[in-house]
């Protein structure tokens, strides 16, 4: 027995670990946006990832074609929510960056509606970022996203752009659409990245 | 032309910087709409509050609070006129 609940309070202390800094436990997934919620068909949908050297381009059945991941994840909003053990699938960025060759360290994440935001390239891979599709069991809903959103979880959320149509290759790191507004460049929750 | 520093906004800006935001009127540099920012649409999340233009949807302003810090942005708009006190 007391092996059992010694195995519990590890186990709880554990889940306390989790969350960051500044950060409170939520059960519900609140809806976070800068404008209308764009209504995109899959029929409709594409995804480009634009290097020095061209455009890679993909529409929604070569794209749910490839390598498809579950993520067991969690969430850090920069509005001091987290949630924890959310369930997505989608295609990892490894998995589109294959067969891509580029010297540019950057990316500009574009979305259907204009949103844009940064993340530095080697955040975006070796299993660190996807573009998700399915959250909970269902087609990720639009209101969260849908049909497609970036997932780049060790980052806060508003890096995980909502309807995300493109990644744009850069040279230099230059600032998305809140980063441009007061969100600070990077992001990280564990170092407390909120704002400039 | 010599320029002379920031320290010289604080009487003609600071006059203007008090302005009625819902009677100013601004230009779109999207589309070149000009209105009254009363007429705008707002978005409110937490993250913070993003004005659009009523004409084409681009993002003409915008505002992120966090405690006593406060950035207010104005990436879309190219000039906003302003009523002056008494006139
Ligand atoms: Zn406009």
């Amino acid at each position: 027995m007391s092996f059992i609940s010694r195995g519990f309070s590890g186990r709880s202390r554990e889940r306390d670990d989790r969350l960051p800094p500044g950060q409170t436990l939520v059960h519900d997934f609140p809806v976070l946006s800068a404008g209308p919620t764009p209504d995109i068909d899959t029929a409709d949908w594409e995804f480009t990832i634009r290097t020095e050297s061209g455009v890679h381009r993909w529409n929604w059945d070569e794209f749910t074609s490839l390598k498809i991941d579950d993520v067991d994840t969690d969430i850090h909003c920069v509005t001091h929510w987290s949630k924890l053990g959310t369930k997505w699938r989608g295609v990892s960025l490894d998995t589109l960056f294959e067969d891509i060759e580029t010297e540019q360290d950057y990316v500009m994440a574009h979305s259907y509606g204009g949103y844009t935001t940064n993340v530095p390239l080697d955040e975006l891979l070796d299993g660190k970022a996807w573009v998700a599709f399915e959250y909970d069991g269902e087609p990720l809903d639009p209101e969260h996203g849908g049909p497609a959103r970036l997932l780049v979880p060790h980052l806060y959320f508003w890096k995980s752009a909502k309807w995300v149509r493109g990644l744009e290759m850069m040279d230099q790191d230059e600032p998305g659409f809140w980063e441009q507004n007061g969100y600070h460049i990077h992001g990280d929750p564990w170092k407390e990245e909120r704002y400039w | 032309m010599q320029h002379v520093d920031g320290n010289s906004l604080a009487g003609p800006l600071a006059e203007f910087l008090a302005f009625d935001v819902t009677m100013a009127t601004a230009r779109c540099n999207g589309c070149g709409d000009t209105a009254e920012l009363a007429r705008a649409m707002v978005y409110t999340s937490g993250a913070g509050t993003v004005v659009r233009c009523r004409s084409c949807g681009q993002v003409l302003a915008t505002l992120v609070e966090s405690g006593d810090r406060a950035w207010i942005g104005f990436s879309g708009v190219s000039a906003i006129e302003v009523r002056r006190p008494g006139s």
